[in-house]
């Protein structure tokens, strides 16, 4: 029984860690790609920046953007690097990329602007990231919802570890239990005896499962820091959150005391 | 033709009971007990004296008829309401029922920590109770390593703690010797003289003859002495079982009050100095 609520706790903490990260670094890429835009305008031979400067003239003008910068040669190489290998200027015509970032609070109106970009330089295409975000925020939506499922889950799988160990407790005690209520015990005190006991099972198992997930959400997130090679925003936990996860133990507890009061009040009701 | 339901600490009417489908193991059982009295409950192995306790003690319902305990019909009171009139009841179970995993000293002290006494009149209590049935040495013993005696004496220790208005036995002499039988009926004696109305089913009939007392008898689950309306008729003897061995019981008891069983109509009696001083002392203070 310590044990496995130890084992119900150290999940409980990972899933919660896991949900509470998912949450923050959705709402950080969802607030940080909101306010940017990203444009793009074709180079052809006969142009030779034109285009690139009439968009950024047109954007600049519209209300709501706060700046319009292209991307530096360097900067463009070094993007595609990984994906196509390094290349000689010139090799293949490469788009100039303006990295476009609103005003706080102002959301421009991105249908006019692609209708009066295209008209500037045919070709033009306004990317506000939504596609490929979208698809990542979903993911990482689904990945907090089943961290909380889990959390979920452990819940529920402690009440039913309860009422098991509460009935096994009850029939291995049954002569105690109608002694005691034979000379005159309130449903309440023996149903106390049991309740007590979860309590103090669950919260030695509780702290034991808290502190082998601590270490392990240490080892996680030093793992994660490392290999997402900054792709993922650093995630940091707010008081808060570490409050929620040094209850972890005591919920479960107090899960467990209220199933096992429950259930010893249900089955001593069965008898007069 | 009866006295009024207050005097009547129980009050049986035509009462039967039955395990499930089963037989009817009780079967028109008419008594009363008036308040203060003291009887003893005899019939022959099977005829129903645990299940006649174990309506008084609200174990059970009568499947039939009436029981009233203290003037309150069984069957009317709601469940919330018995664990109160549960504790005025005070019970030696036929197999002790001890718990197993309590020392004797937590096994006395039960009744009086459900009940919600302060810790230190616990203690002081159960200890000198305890000292009283001899078990001064065993306080921290579990059940299990203690003898038969030992372990009735610690059930009726657990059964008189709480000072009970009524006093059940089932059976309480059977595995003590004579001179520590003796000394328990004393002790039943002396909470009997204090107000508290006892009943103790046996088949030590040498005992019941030298103590005098009331007397219920069963035959086949059919009351046949009784003693109804609080009016005990000691006179019939079934001598179906005598239990010749357990004699000089009652001769040499100090101060033996040898009442006649008609004791039983009177109530309460002035309490007599007889018990020894210690448990005099616990009795008197008696407990919350
Ligand atoms: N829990 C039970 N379920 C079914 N039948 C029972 C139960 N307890 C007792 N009986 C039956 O009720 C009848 C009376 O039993 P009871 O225990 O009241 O007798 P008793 O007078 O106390 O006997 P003894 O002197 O041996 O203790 C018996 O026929 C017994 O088989
Ligand atoms: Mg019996």
């Amino acid at each position: 029984m310590p044990w496995l609520v130890a084992f119900m706790v150290f999940l409980a903490v990972l899933a919660f860690a896991l949900a509470a990260s998912m949450h923050q670094v959705a709402g950080r890429w969802d607030k940080g790609a909101r306010g940017t835009l990203t444009v793009q305008v074709p180079v052809s031979a006969a142009d030779d920046g034109q285009a690139l400067a009439a968009v950024l003239a047109l954007l600049r003008a519209t209300p709501g953007i706060a700046s319009a910068e292209p991307l530096a040669d360097a900067q463009l190489a070094a993007l595609i690097e990984p994906w196509i290998g390094p290349l000689a200027a010139g090799d293949i015509p490469i788009p100039r990329l303006i990295d476009v970032r609103a005003r706080p609070g102002a959301r421009p109106d991105l249908e006019s602007l692609r209708v009066r970009l295209g008209a500037a330089a045919p070709g033009t295409v306004v990317d506000d990231h939504r596609a490929w975000l979208g698809r990542l925020l979903a993911l990482m939506r689904a990945l907090e919802a089943t961290a909380l499922a889990v959390l979920g889950l452990v819940l529920v799988v402690t009440v039913g570890t309860v009422i098991f160990t509460t009935r096994t407790g009850l029939s291995i005690h049954h002569e105690a239990v109608e002694v005691m209520h034979l000379i005159g015990a309130q449903d309440s005190y023996i149903a106390r005896q049991f309740a007590g006991r979860a309590l103090a099972l669950g919260l030695k198992g509780g702290a034991i499962g808290l502190m082998l997930a601590l270490p392990a959400l240490a080892v996680i997130g030093a793992l994660f820091g490392r290999e997402s090679g900054g792709i993922l925003p650093e995630v940091t936990f707010s008081f808060l959150h570490w409050t929620a996860i040094g209850a972890m133990p005591l919920v479960v507890a107090l899960t467990g005391m209220a199933t096992a009061r429950f259930t010893v009040l249900g089955s001593l009701s069965r008898i007069l | 033709m009866k006295k009024a339901a207050d005097d009547n600490i129980v009050r049986f009417e035509n009462a039967g009971l039955r395990y499930g489908f089963g037989p009817e193991v009780l079967q028109d059982v008419t008594f009363a007990l008036a308040e203060g009295s003291f009887h003893f409950l005899t019939g022959e192995s099977g005829a129903g004296k645990s299940s006649l306790l174990k309506l008084l003690y609200l174990a059970l319902k009568p499947t039939r008829g009436v029981v009233a305990l203290f003037g309150r019909d069984v069957a009317s009171l709601a469940r919330p309401s018995l664990p109160a009139l549960r504790r005025q009841v005070g019970v030696v179970f036929q197999e002790f029922r001890l718990l197993a995993h309590l020392s004797t000293f937590d096994n006395v002290a039960l009744p009086l920590r459900i009940a919600g006494v302060r810790g230190s009149e616990v203690n002081r209590n159960v200890t000198e109770l305890l000292a009283w049935v001899g078990l001064k040495d065993q306080m921290k013993a579990r059940p299990s390593t203690l003898s038969g005696g030992q372990q009735q004496r610690v059930a009726i220790a657990r059964a008189v703690i709480g000072r009970p208005k009524l006093l059940l036995a089932d059976e309480p002499t059977g595995n003590v010797d004579d001179r520590m039988a003796l000394r328990l009926m004393h002790l039943f004696e002396e909470l009997n003289r204090l107000g508290t109305t006892v009943v103790i089913a046996t088949h030590n009939v040498s005992l019941v003859e030298r103590l005098g007392h009331g007397r219920l008898h069963l035959e086949g689950g059919r009351l046949t002495l009784g003693a109804p309306g609080g009016a005990g008729r000691p006179d019939k003897r079934p001598g179906a079982e005598d239990a010749a061995g357990s004699s000089g019981l009652g001769a040499s008891a100090p101060g033996s009050p040898g009442r006649g069983a008609t004791i039983d109509a009177r109530g309460v009696e002035p309490a007599h100095p007889t018990a020894q001083a210690p448990v005099r002392e616990w009795i008197l203070k008696g407990v919350p």
